[in-house]
């Protein structure tokens, strides 16, 4: 990867992985999306934060096809994939661990892991092997039925989960909700290995200060505009964002 | 009752219970998949019935069959059976549910356009193949085949325990070693986060139906050997096998298979005991016991879908 060969394609780096520009959606009447531009580069890890009801989850769910915008577009790897189903958006390389985890609970650990794999003719050996690698746990529990797993270890099976269907995009929505904070930094932590292997984050956070950190970059939602975005360390110094969500007491205004 | 007769019931009541069993998997199956009571999933056993009776009133010569051609009649019955039922089960789903399902329409329309199927499909078959019942023709002499505590095992329940229990092996691998069963367990479990896995939901839907299909065709077809088919013949063994998967617990494939064992059993000691008069009687107060202190079913959980 020198420096000619990049000369070849000089589009090429400037096209961002993620690009959603104008994304407008409804729930019905209500406008959840009002005109969403955001971008999210190859290798990067970009936290969405807001409040509830922001629209964070709704982004998430647009990406991956669960909604289809009205106005607007999504584009992976420059191509539109706004309209694509859900199932279909897999062999795009977008993985998506969803709200509340929601592992399969009737089925192992080792099974849920296998879903993850479902759109190739079978899991690869070694991406089971890099999941036990990041989650012992769940090697140790890999005949264990889901549902009587922990919260945490429910949170590692569905990252482990996408993680199976080689996604080159990870989407992830509140992974550290209802979780002890050593069990989130954990997950952060494994968070930023699974960054670092090269697999880019799109994380959507009520804990700004963990996503903050894991982060290269971030937006700030609200009522479904994006009201501020910047490098991570800009947003994380920034005195509205520690009054908002980091809890601290700052004079606004 | 003396052990020879209780020997004698059971193997009646086996035999019986082996094809509710089978039946009841497809109710299982589709409410696992769409939270659907199929109904109309008695017509896919009668018109298995009827593709079995056609296929061998085509081919079955006047003069009485024996060795490798009885073998060669009972397949043909029998593909016919689950071809038909296969092909009845597919449309179905397409035609009648499919449009539901696009448009988000409530459970109730869903069970209403079942019942409509359902009264749509016997009557068409009533109108094509008339009224009266359609006898099977003769495949083979049914004589016995084995002798069990001095109680004598037919031909035709030689045949219709054995393909039972092999369809019910074939059926508890599908669902659990293949990629198919896992696609439908995943279906059942959290239709959404499937689709995230790169699960086609319709795709996965259409094969739980023909799935079902298949196996209340060959049923339909077995059912008619031990008489003749007719085109109301779908409803008691249907309901029956209803009640057998709830007896077991909706949407658990093992519990049907055991929902329909126990009901079938039932059956045939009530009538032992009490009468023809009685038979569905025990089995359903069976059920309506088991379900007032288990109301799952025998092998059903609940389990809570996370939102």
């Amino acid at each position: 990867m020198s420096g000619p060969e990049l000369d070849k394609n000089p589009g090429e780096q400037g096209t961002p992985l993620l690009e959603l520009s104008g994304l407008r959606v409804f729930y019905g009447a209500i406008e959840a999306l009002k005109g969403i531009d955001l971008t999210v580069g190859r290798g990067e890890a970009v936290a969405l934060l807001g409040a509830n009801g922001a629209g964070k989850s709704t982004t998430l769910k647009t990406v991956s096809g669960m909604l289809a915008p009205r106005h607007g577009e999504v584009r992976l790897h420059g191509e539109r994939i706004d309209g694509i189903a859900s199932h279909e958006l897999v062999r795009f390389g977008l993985g998506h661990v969803p709200e509340g985890r929601r592992v399969f609970a009737r089925m192992t650990v080792l099974e849920n892991l296998n879903m993850g794999a479902y759109r190739f003719r079978r899991p690869d050996p070694d991406d089971l092997d890099r999941v036990f690698g990041l989650f012992p746990r769940l090697a140790e529990r890999r005949k264990q039925i889901a549902g009587t797993l922990s919260g945490g270890e429910q949170q590692m099976l569905a990252i482990g989960r996408a993680l199976m269907g080689k996604p080159e995009l990870l989407l992830l929505d509140e992974p550290s909700m209802g979780l002890a904070p050593l069990i989130v930094e954990q997950i952060f932590d494994i968070l930023r290995e699974v960054n670092e292997q090269g697999t880019t984050l799109l994380l959507v956070e009520q804990n700004a200060s963990e996503a903050l950190q894991l982060a290269n970059r971030g937006y700030v939602l609200e009522t479904g505009e994006v009201v501020m975005s910047g490098p991570a360390d800009t947003l994380l110094a920034d005195p509205r964002i520690r009054a908002a969500y980091l809890g601290e007491h700052v004079e606004v205004d | 009752m003396s052990f020879h007769d209780f020997w004698d019931v059971l193997v009646l009541g086996a035999v019986l219970g082996s094809l509710y069993a089978v039946i009841a998997i497809g109710y299982t199956l589709v409410y696992g998949v769409l939270q659907l009571l199929n109904f109309a999933h008695s017509e896919v056993f009668m018109v298995g019935g009827f593709g079995g009776v056609i296929a061998l009133t085509i081919f079955v010569p006047a003069t009485d069959p024996s060795g490798l051609q009885s073998i060669a009649y009972v397949a043909v019955g029998m593909l016919f059976g689950a071809v038909l039922g296969g092909t009845v089960a597919f449309f179905l789903e397409k035609v009648a549910y499919r449009p539901l399902r696009r448009r988000g329409a409530p459970r109730l329309v869903f069970l209403i356009t079942a019942i409509g199927a359902s009264f749509f499909l016997y009557n068409l078959v009533g109108k094509l193949f008339g009224r009266n019942p359609m006898p099977m023709p003769s495949m083979y002499e049914n004589k016995t085949v084995v002798t069990i505590f001095g109680s004598t095992i037919s031909v035709t329940q030689a045949l219709i325990l054995g393909s039972a229990v092999v369809m019910l092996v074939a059926v508890d691998y599908v669902v659990n070693r293949t990629k198919l069963g896992s696609g439908i367990r995943a279906v059942a479990q959290d239709p959404e986060v499937a689709s995230l896995m790169g699960v086609n939901i319709d795709k996965v839907v259409s094969r739980t139906f023909v799935l079902g299909g298949l196996m209340g065709g060959v049923a339909g077809f077995l059912f008619g050997t031990t008489n003749q088919v007719f085109y109301t013949m779908g409803f008691l063994p249907g309901i029956t096998a209803f009640a057998a998967a709830v007896l077991g617990g909706i949407g658990n494939v093992r519990g049907a298979m055991l929902g329909g064992l126990t009901l079938g059993v039932v059956e045939a000691f009530t009538v032992e005991v009490w009468g023809d008069a009685w038979r569905y009687v025990g089995a359903f107060a069976v059920l309506v016991l088991v379900l007032m202190f288990r109301p799952t079913g025998i092998l059903g959980e609940r389990v809570a879908r996370t939102a």
